[in-house]
């Protein structure tokens, strides 16, 4: 029985575009307050190569909580997590720091960069723990920040730029260590709306170039650019196959 | 993520947090200054104590009577330690202390009764004249021999040599002056009068020998001679040998030392608590200093540092800091050490192995006050740390 599945799994891979993230009845609840909260439940999703997928719902939905399974910060309780076919939900806390620094990019709402180092050196430490030579990192930095076209602001310290500069020098530092996943977290929430579009057009032309981008939003105009989008809600995940407008059509849409 | 690439991290963030950085580092360089300047001092008295002893000859022994009262010896006994096989030399010594005069100087100065040996036993040269002789011991010659010092207060721009002194009234014949040996333990060796031992009982009144200097054979009989000495004494005087103390320069170089060394121990041991206040002092701010960059923290995990590579960032930082601290500290000890011996009349020793401790020791203090701190950083959970702002 086991094998037969395996077997149809291995043929719908085979005929689909190959899954990157498969997550399976993920579970997570924690106790907040003396009260335990059922922060996701039995949530299932595929993402594959290429996707651009945009995740929505109100705060306390459980979107961080499963931005944060979906980073490897933190393990479901039940459920299982492969990610490039390797299950994560087992690996102890230094096999998932290898994961998080090669495989995942975090772009966070306020940026998170530190500041007390230049834009060039914030983009290399994901370069620096993976143990890559000086001269190496240098170059891919350089690389990273022309390309989200901050190749002229190498030295200048995260308070000496723009929110917008500071985003795209986040967006640098997650493209240095050339992940697969891109997942960028509210990335225009701190951000006006012009700069805004300016990160979202940037996001979807890494998407061209073939990272896969999770955007999670609570801003419908923001999740409307992304291919996919789903829909956390009261802990459970909903796929709505683009009609996403009515809140309605996604119930009876999705699941 | 290799270690110069860590040292390169702590060194930036200790920069830029410089005057702190500067505080924190403020204990471990006074801890380690102390230390340095403290054991200096210690072991440069030490030495000179030491010096000085060793210059009073190695194969002197000392018999001193602390009770003349039960031990009275006589020049005839003294044939008993002559005729000891460990025993080169004896000389007997009545010292007093007596009023010299020459016209208007004056002087209180020790007498030292002795004999001929004295001058080589205790290893004493002349500037001018000759040393009181035997015979002159014999015939109680009115004769003195005077320490530098005291050649200099009475005769302050003549020849001594050929000169009349008064002692206690009865006048003196100057026939040498000694050589100056400076001031040995507290007492002057140059402020002295020797005179033939059988002159000076008869001034002073007072016919007990208080001390024998016997000088051994050489260097390797001296416990020997110790023995012997100690054996005639006890024929002599039977039952009365806490009246008297037989010592070598062995002896006494042993209870100094072991007095210097308790009083460096104590100074060292003071300086280390100061050592160990610093440490504490690191510890203090690199546990704030981690719970201020707690978001830091958390955006390292999220980018892949793994808890090695934080606990290796925050512990490399806590020993440069105290690293950089022991290393001032190890620079400044040294200069404080070195002024104090150009600006006072204490005597300074380094010692290296001493100044490498200490910067071990700093170096120690990084890593035992920076463990604490640092595995609370690498084991923040990276979710909540980057909660924070």
């Amino acid at each position: 029985m086991v094998q037969l599945a395996q077997v149809v799994q291995e043929e719908v891979d085979s005929n689909m575009t190959k899954p990157i993230i498969e997550i399976n009845h993920l579970s997570k609840s924690y106790e907040l307050g003396g009260e335990t909260v059922h922060a996701l439940q039995e949530v299932s999703l595929q993402i594959n190569e290429g996707d651009f997928l945009s995740i929505i719902g109100p705060s306390g939905s459980g979107k961080s909580t499963f931005m944060n399974m979906l980073g490897c910060l933190d393990k479901p309780d039940t459920g299982e997590y492969l990610l490039d076919g390797k299950n994560v939900t087992t690996m102890k806390d230094h096999e998932l720091a290898v994961i998080r620094n090669v495989k995942i990019g975090f772009i966070f709402q306020n940026f998170n960069l530190l500041n007390k180092y230049t834009a060039l050196e914030n983009v290399e430490l994901p370069l620096v723990y993976r143990g890559i030579s000086v001269k190496e990192r240098r170059d891919t930095a350089i690389e990273c920040l022309e390309m989200v076209g901050l190749g002229d602001r190498q030295y200048h310290l995260p308070t000496q730029l723009s929110g917008g500069q500071q985003q795209r020098v986040a967006i640098a530092r997650a493209l240095a260590g050339n992940p697969s996943v891109l997942l960028a977290d509210e990335p225009t929430g701190a951000l006006d709306s012009k700069t805004g579009k300016e990160v979202l057009k940037l996001l979807k032309e890494l998407n061209e170039k073939g990272h896969i981008i999770i955007l999670i939003t609570h801003d419908l105009e923001v999740a409307r650019k992304a291919k996919r989008v789903v829909r956390i809600q009261d802990g459970q995940l909903f796929e709505n196959g683009g009609d996403w407008l009515e809140p309605a059509g996604i119930r009876q849409n999705g699941h | 993520m290799n270690l110069l690439e860590s040292v390169k991290m702590a060194i930036k963030s200790i920069k830029s947090n410089k005057l702190r950085a500067f505080l924190t580092m403020l204990g471990i360089i006074i801890g380690i200054s102390s230390v340095i300047t403290l054991v200096a001092v210690g072991q440069g008295s030490s030495q000179s104590v030491t010096e000085e002893i060793g210059s009073l000859g190695t194969n002197l022994l000392t018999l001193s009577v602390t009770d003349t009262e039960s031990v009275q010896l006589n020049l005839d006994q003294l044939e008993h330690f002559d005729d000891l096989s460990g025993i080169s030399e004896v000389a007997p010594i009545s010292s007093e202390r007596v009023m010299a005069k020459k016209g208007d100087n004056s002087i209180q100065v020790s007498i030292t009764g002795t004999t001929s040996p004295y001058l080589s036993i205790r290893d004493l040269s002349l500037s001018a004249g000759r040393f009181i002789s035997d015979i002159e011991n014999e015939l109680r010659q009115k004769i003195v021999v005077l320490g530098s010092d005291t050649a200099s207060t009475l005769f302050p721009n003549t020849n001594p040599i050929g000169e009349n002194i008064q002692i206690n009234g009865v006048s003196f014949k100057v026939v040498g002056v000694l050589e100056s040996v400076g001031s040995s333990l507290g007492t002057s060796g140059d402020n002295v009068i020797i005179a033939p031992l059988s002159t000076t009982q008869r001034v002073t009144k007072n016919t007990t020998i208080n001390t024998l200097y016997l000088s051994a054979e050489n260097e390797e009989m001296i416990n020997r001679a110790k023995f012997q000495v100690q054996g005639v004494m006890t024929t002599l005087f039977p039952n009365s040998s806490d009246s008297y103390a037989v010592s070598s320069q062995d002896d006494l170089m042993e209870t100094m030392s072991s007095v210097t060394d308790t009083m460096t121990l104590m100074l060292g041991g003071i300086a280390s608590i100061s050592l160990l206040v610093g440490g504490i002092g690191v510890m203090n701010i690199m546990l704030v200093s981690v719970s201020e960059r707690t978001k830091e923290i958390g955006i390292r995990k999220a980018i892949g540092a793994n808890r090695k590579s934080i606990l290796l960032q925050f512990l490399i930082e806590a020993v440069v800091l105290s690293m950089i601290g022991g290393l001032i500290g190890v620079v400044s000890g040294l200069g404080i050490a070195k002024l104090i011996g150009i600006f006072s009349s204490l005597s300074i020793s380094f010692s290296p192995s001493v100044t490498i401790l200490a910067f071990v020791f700093s170096f120690a203090i990084g890593i035992i006050f920076g463990v604490f701190p640092a595995n609370k950083a690498s084991k923040l959970n990276p979710i909540q740390a980057l909660r924070q702002e």
